[in-house]
């Protein structure tokens, strides 16, 4: 335990740990926002009202983690903040466009006049897919090294599709909980046509990464690394069978289990992250810079993580507030 | 065109579009928490109604605020990494705060503030209303501490080209702080007064005649008229600071070439920097010197100071402060004179009824007037900064990134026409809100549906 007695280790490990944590939380939560947008050309103009009804109230803050995310990589790790941003240029450009988008769309589709409507709804749909494909091109590019070259491209074009089925199999899983009759109906088949894209997406990336580069190999594929995390691979598996065997009972006639599919979801999206972590851990800038050279001033970083520890456990319990209020099925939105 | 001049032009028009809409949310915030309350102690209708209206407008400019403001979050990175890797351990920490103690408050307490009306206990919606307002008057304070910092930096030390943070207490109360501050929530109040006094005169010129719109309309010239002379001295105080701190920015923003005493108010003038004179001047004598030194032979600091032995410019571009100064204060005493004459006839001749034609139609075009004055002084501070990008330690072409010219202009393009679009679309359907809820096609608030598209609502002509 002494590295806690040097605060040039132990600050940016914990940096790296509260970034990481809130890049995961981001992603299940913008991950099934987007994923019900992605999933809206599939859906009836009625059906429509509810799956932005079920979102609603939590996409804003579900968005406040990607800036905490983005936050924290500039104020902790301001070199490998520059470096990263500046070689997903154009991907970042793209998802904010998509973000811009389809942040508006959710007030303009009821605000602005009826045969506006339709347009709205698209902007919706366009926006949470361009913001989907240009987040798994950016974590193809980063598993690539952030290097260019056409098969790091393909790869790119790979994760990005694979991402937005994923999202759109955990938006659906979340429509599963959220809704009922014949949407919860059509969700669970939503769900069932995006397991592959989960399934293939961590497939791909778990055999590329270690492809790219002899560190990672080595890190999962050497004794006893390999049985240690044997675990990881097996949970996975049992969690896509859980998965479908949930789908296929569902609905059920008491609502029992609704909400195994979005559990299943999330669990697997967490161990995916895991993996990846372990993967590229002690790195933040993939092979070029670890957490140790890009992290800035101890002291400017233990002011913020005085404010993060204060300040976290009270976003999580108004958070928590916020998801008890709207809980249960999604009804009409209304402000009376 | 090269990557620092694009680079610049899309931070500038990202920042611009971003700033219209926190300066509608931060004071719309608390005007509606007034309504909330009148409306729980008065138990009257009309309080409600208004407040149903104006949440409409509230969330709709949110979700511009919000998502402009993510696109600024990245932009620190994609362009400017040279200001996080000089600066970052100052500007960090103040953006981190502001994540932390501001937008996740404002984002989960303001589902709640929108949706909860009927779900929740009514101190409970009461609190969310009062959550949201104070989010965003948080986050205002905490990026105005920033770029106040930008601007009178103190509290670091400068080792190997890197600023680290040697006194945050003197980081976060930095000189010009509390007038920005000050200055900016004036300028958030005033803006809201003014869009909620022309969107009532809208309808009110529409016929609508309802006890809601009377008390908006109320409400927004009441306090636009009790804020704007108060924004008036707070800006002679917050030029008086930056008199001290940034002698160049004021010598820009009066026109002023050479130090001298006796210097006149330049009413008129079209600045010429290659030739260093005024052309076409119209001047009120001796008064600069007197609104800034309080006597007629104060000495004024002249631009011509601040160009180096070798010819280096060191001061910023004067024409583009002295207009962007000059629009502001115009728009204050046109904000003052319109704002008086309301309450004036109002209290003359027996409540709005009283107002004449012409004053409630001038009323409309000034919605938009808190924009206009909001921009004009955020460019008069930021070009007035130029060429410095943190005040005489770094320079904006230090911190440019190093990315293809051509990236930046293909961003900027999709960006510009993304804005145009969207805001155009805001004030249309702020105009559409308007009318729908002064005609009557909206659902009273006792409707189960109101706020939510129907089948059967008439469409915008
Ligand atoms: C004086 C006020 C002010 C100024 C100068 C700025 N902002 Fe802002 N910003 C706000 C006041 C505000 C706000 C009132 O808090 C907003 C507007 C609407 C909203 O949702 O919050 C907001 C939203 C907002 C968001 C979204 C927050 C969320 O998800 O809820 C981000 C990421 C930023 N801003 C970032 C920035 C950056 C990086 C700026 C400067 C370079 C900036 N803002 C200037
Ligand atoms: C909110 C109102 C604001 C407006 C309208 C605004 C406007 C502008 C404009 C027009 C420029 C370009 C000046 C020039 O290049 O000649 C600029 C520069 C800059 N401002 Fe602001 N600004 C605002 C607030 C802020 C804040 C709060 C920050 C940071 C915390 C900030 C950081 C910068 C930076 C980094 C630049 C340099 C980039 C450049 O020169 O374009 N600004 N701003
Ligand atoms: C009429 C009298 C006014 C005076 C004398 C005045 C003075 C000033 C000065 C001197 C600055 C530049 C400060 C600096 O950067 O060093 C400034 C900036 C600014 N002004 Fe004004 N102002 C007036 C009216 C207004 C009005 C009516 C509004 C908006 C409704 C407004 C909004 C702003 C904003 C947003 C800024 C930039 C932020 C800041 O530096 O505070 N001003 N003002």
């Amino acid at each position: 335990m002494e590295i806690f007695g040097d605060p040039a280790q132990w600050l940016p490990l914990t940096f790296a740990a509260l970034m990481g944590v809130s890049i995961l939380i981001y992603v299940v939560l913008d991950g099934f926002d987007l994923g019900v947008g992605v999933l809206f050309p599939f859906a009836s103009e009625e059906d429509k009202d509810i799956m932005v009804a079920s979102i609603g109230p939590f996409w804003d803050a579900n968005e406040t983690w990607l800036v905490l995310a983005v936050g924290l990589l500039l104020v902790a790790f301001p070199a490998a903040h520059g470096q990263i941003l500046t070689a997903l240029y154009l991907p970042v450009a793209i998802m904010l466009i998509g973000l811009i988008l389809r942040g508006v769309a959710f007030e303009f589709r009821v605000k602005a006049p009826l045969p506006w409507k339709k347009t709205w709804n698209f902007a919706f749909f366009a926006g949470s897919l361009m913001t989907s494909l240009a987040q798994g091109f950016m974590l193809g590019k980063y598993i690539m090294g952030l290097e260019n070259g056409t098969t790091h491209w393909i790869f790119a074009c790979l994760t990005a599709v694979f991402l937005t089925i994923g999202y759109s199999c955990i938006g659906a899983a979340w429509l599963i909980l959220k809704t009922s009759e014949h949407l919860q109906h059509k969700a669970v088949g939503w769900a069932k046509g995006g397991i592959w894209g989960l399934v293939l997406g961590m497939a791909t990336v778990s055999m590329a990464s270690p492809m790219v580069s002899d560190r990672i190999w080595d890190k999962w594929f050497s004794i006893p690394e390999i049985f240690l995390l044997a675990p990881l691979p097996v949970m996975s598996i049992a969690l896509v069978v859980m998965l479908w065997l949930s789908l296929r009972h569902l609905p059920t006639k008491d609502d029992n289990f609704a909400w195994v599919p979005f559990a299943a979801t999330i669990s697997l999206f967490v161990l995916a992250f895991f993996g990846l972590a372990y993967s590229f851990y002690p790195y933040v800038v993939p092979e070029k810079l670890t957490i140790y050279e890009a992290a800035s001033a101890p002291e400017s970083l233990f002011i913020i993580l005085i404010g993060t520890v204060v300040v976290l456990p009270m976003i999580a319990g108004y958070t928590a507030l916020a998801y008890t209020i709207f809980r249960g099925k999604a009804r009409h939105l209304t402000y009376d | 065109m090269d990557t620092l001049i694009l680079s610049r032009i899309q931070f500038g028009a990202n920042i611009s579009f971003h700033i219209l809409f926190p300066t509608i949310t931060i004071a719309l915030g608390w005007v509606l928490l007034f309504f909330k309350l009148r409306w729980s102690t008065t138990g009257d209708l009309k309080w409600r109604e208004a407040y149903q209206f104006w949440v409409k407008v509230f969330a709709l400019s949110f979700a511009m605020g919000v998502v402009s403001g993510i696109t600024m979050s990245f932009q620190f990175g994609t362009n400017w990494p040279g200001f996080m890797e000089t600066v970052g351990n100052i500007a960090g920490p103040l953006l981190a705060y502001e994540v932390l103690t501001a937008f996740f408050l404002e984002a989960v307490f303001l589902g709640i503030m929108l949706f909860g009306w009927s779900r929740v206990p009514r101190w409970l919606h009461t609190m969310a209303t009062f959550l949201v307002a104070f989010g965003t008057s948080m986050s205002a304070f905490w990026i105005i501490v920033l770029n106040s910092w930008m601007h009178t930096p103190v509290g670091f030390e400068m080792r190997e080209g890197v600023a680290f943070a040697t006194d945050w207490f003197a980081i976060i109360f930095n000189p010009s702080m509390p007038y920005r501050l000050t200055h900016m929530l004036l300028a958030s109040g005033l803006t809201v007064s003014f869009l909620v006094a022309g969107l009532s005169a809208f309808r009110w010129i529409i016929g609508d005649r309802s006890e809601a719109v009377r008390a908006a309309m109320r409400t927004g010239l009441f306090l636009g008229a009790f804020l704007i002379p108060v924004q008036i001295v707070a800006g002679d105080f917050h030029g008086l600071n930056t008199l001290e701190h940034q002698p160049a920015k004021i010598a820009a923003m009066e026109g002023n070439w050479e130090t001298s005493s006796n210097v006149p108010l330049l009413l008129f003038a079209l600045p010429d920097q290659d030739a260093r004179e005024n052309r076409f001047e119209v001047a009120i004598p001796n008064m600069a010197s007197i609104i800034l030194k309080h006597k007629a032979e104060g000495v004024v600091p002249g631009l011509n100071d601040f160009v180096a032995e070798d010819g280096t410019v060191l001061h910023p571009p004067v024409a583009k402060v002295f207009w962007s100064f000059r629009v502001m204060v115009g728009t204050g005493f046109a904000m003052l004179f319109l704002s008086w004459a309301a309450v004036f006839l109002m209290w003359r001749r027996g409540g709005v009824e009283g107002l004449p034609k012409p004053l409630l139609y001038a009323l409309v075009p000034m919605a938009f007037s808190g924009w206009v004055a909001t921009l004009a002084g955020w460019y008069t501070t930021e070009i007035g900064r130029q060429p410095w990008l943190v005040h005489g330690v770094l320079s904006t072409k230090q911190a440019v990134a190093d990315v293809p010219a051509a990236y930046v202009g293909v961003t900027l393009t999709a960006y510009l026409s993304i804005y145009a679009l969207l805001l155009a679309s805001y004030i249309a359907v702020l105009f559409y809100l308007a009318r729908k809820s002064a005609t009557g096609d909206i659902p009273r608030p006792s409707s189960p549906l109101a706020g939510q598209a129907l089948p059967g609502q008439i469409p915008a002509e």
